[in-house]
């Protein structure tokens, strides 16, 4: 059927790539897009960092678009507005103020939503980081100077704010239940120098342990830790990872399982396509169902669901690609890490912080991690595309190395 | 059109030279290098890829 008018549910980044991809490749259909905050779409990126320090305006994260101004998508705004259901027989979205809005293509990108640790809404200073205005709410808490600040969870999230803060010369404890921070990202041993990074810069860090309980009358006062030590802390960020945002599609119909379950070509249903942290796809790349949080990826997805959606419904197989800035670090991975992958650093000095190291499995070079070495990086990244092997990948680097 | 970086906010991520080889290098030196500062029309497709995955979004295209 002929695509008239188009939907977007998300108005952050795999939602506005999509929208833009559609308007380059020549659909002049209605596009509306639907986002549950009031702000235009913004760059989460800063929010951690620039944002957080009082470095960056909030309103300078606006996206715009490469060409042109974001008034050329001629995009039907629908902002504060959240979706609360699906009709797929009907192809309706159903918005929260009883409006309809009926689609010939649907993408969702409604991205995920931060876990918040059980029994602390009641207690002031205790903050999640997702939106601009939780970066807003942290960057206030972090002016008024508090003695210290407690991070939990090492996460990216985590482990840049505690960067952020320590920056501006604020006292932060690190607690993470996992042996290392960045483990899931990274795998155990490029965590370990992740925390040594940390340890660097003066932070207090507290690996393997959980929270048992954040205490305080109306506000945070101390937390409680699995291993029995107890901090005093005057402010609490969490960063505990990410549930995708489906509620407002169960019993819709589509498959949902971590997220919105898709071909190989992001498609969800017939006329649906999903995109960025929201959607989960079979990678036929590295043969793994995947749930990628990454902001390139819901630049790069954004932009394939929009292209499936007008009827170029190629598979969808990237090489993933993430970086955070901590202190005056850049880790860079691209590719994928596990915790038994084989790791060997293939250039420079982890002592000094500044080095590149290959992730091995099955014969094959499947990821390349940078400190602080983005061009050698990007060069390498090219093996994992390629599919070299293990031995021919480390020979390659040896020769560019010498 | 016109490339413009802004040297301020790069950060030699790199992502520019994956999209628009021909436009962008980073070279040994981490820093970025314009390799055509008015590429042709043939590029613009690959030079708009490459402002959209810009991490510091540092470049812009002046027509």
């Amino acid at each position: 059927m002929s695509l008239d008018r188009v939907v977007i549910v998300g108005a952050s980044l795999a939602g506005f790539r999509a929208a833009e991809e559609l308007r380059t490749r020549g659909h002049v259909g209605t596009i509306t897009i639907v986002g549950d905050e009031p702000h235009r779409p913004y760059d989460r990126p800063p929010l951690s960092k620039q944002v957080l320090t009082g470095a960056k305006p909030p309103e300078s994260t606006t996206l715009q678009v490469a060409s042109g101004s974001v008034e050329d998508l001629d995009l039907d705004w629908r902002l504060g507005a959240t979706a609360t259901g699906l009709d797929l027989e009907d192809r309706t979205v159903l918005l929260g103020g009883g409006e309809r809005l009926s689609y010939d293509g649907l993408v969702i990108a409604t991205g995920a939503a931060p876990r918040r640790l059980p029994g602390t809404d009641h207690l002031d200073g205790v903050h999640t980081l997702r939106s601009l205005d939780d970066s807003v709410a942290i960057r206030t808490a972090l002016a008024a100077s508090p003695q210290r600040v407690a991070v939990v969870g090492a996460g990216f999230i985590g482990a840049e704010v505690t960067a952020s803060t320590r920056s501006m010369g604020i006292d932060v404890s690190l607690v993470e239940a996992l042996p290392v921070p960045l483990e899931r990202g990274l795998g155990p041993a490029m965590g370990a120098v992740v925390a040594d990074l940390h340890r660097d810069h003066g932070v207090d860090v507290h690996l393997g342990v959980g929270v048992v309980r954040i205490e305080g009358s109306e506000r945070v006062e101390r937390i409680r830790l699995t291993d029995g030590s107890v901090l005093d802390v005057d402010l609490v960020v969490v960063g505990i990872g990410v549930s995708p945002n489906t509620g407002w599609l169960e019993g819709s119909g589509l498959t949902l399982d971590n997220g919105v379950v898709c071909d190989a070509a992001c498609r969800a249903a017939p006329g649906v396509v999903a995109a960025g942290d929201v959607a989960r796809w079979p990678n036929e790349r590295f043969g793994e169902v995947m749930r990628v949080e990454h902001w390139d990826n819901a630049i790069e997805m954004g932009g394939h669901a929009a292209r499936t959606l007008l009827g170029a419904p190629e598979h969808y197989s990237p090489v993933p690609w993430f970086w955070s800035d901590q202190y005056d670090r850049k880790i860079q991975l691209a590719g994928r890490a596990a915790a038994d992958d084989a790791v060997k650093v293939v250039s420079g000095s982890v002592e000094e912080r500044k080095f590149v190291a290959f992730y091995g499995r099955a014969g094959r070079i499947v990821g390349v991690l940078g400190m602080s070495q983005p061009a050698k990086v990007m060069r390498w990244r090219s093996l994992v595309e390629e599919g070299a092997s293990w031995d021919d990948a480390l020979a390659a680097a040896a020769e560019t190395a010498a | 059109m016109r490339v413009v970086v802004d040297y301020d906010l790069c950060e030699s991520n790199a992502l520019c030279m994956a999209a628009a080889p021909e436009v962008f290098e980073v070279r040994e030196d981490d820093f970025l290098y314009v390799l055509q500062d008015e590429p042709p029309e043939t590029q613009r497709a690959a030079v708009d890829e490459a402002v959209r995955r810009c991490p510091k979004q540092a470049i812009t295209i002046q027509d």
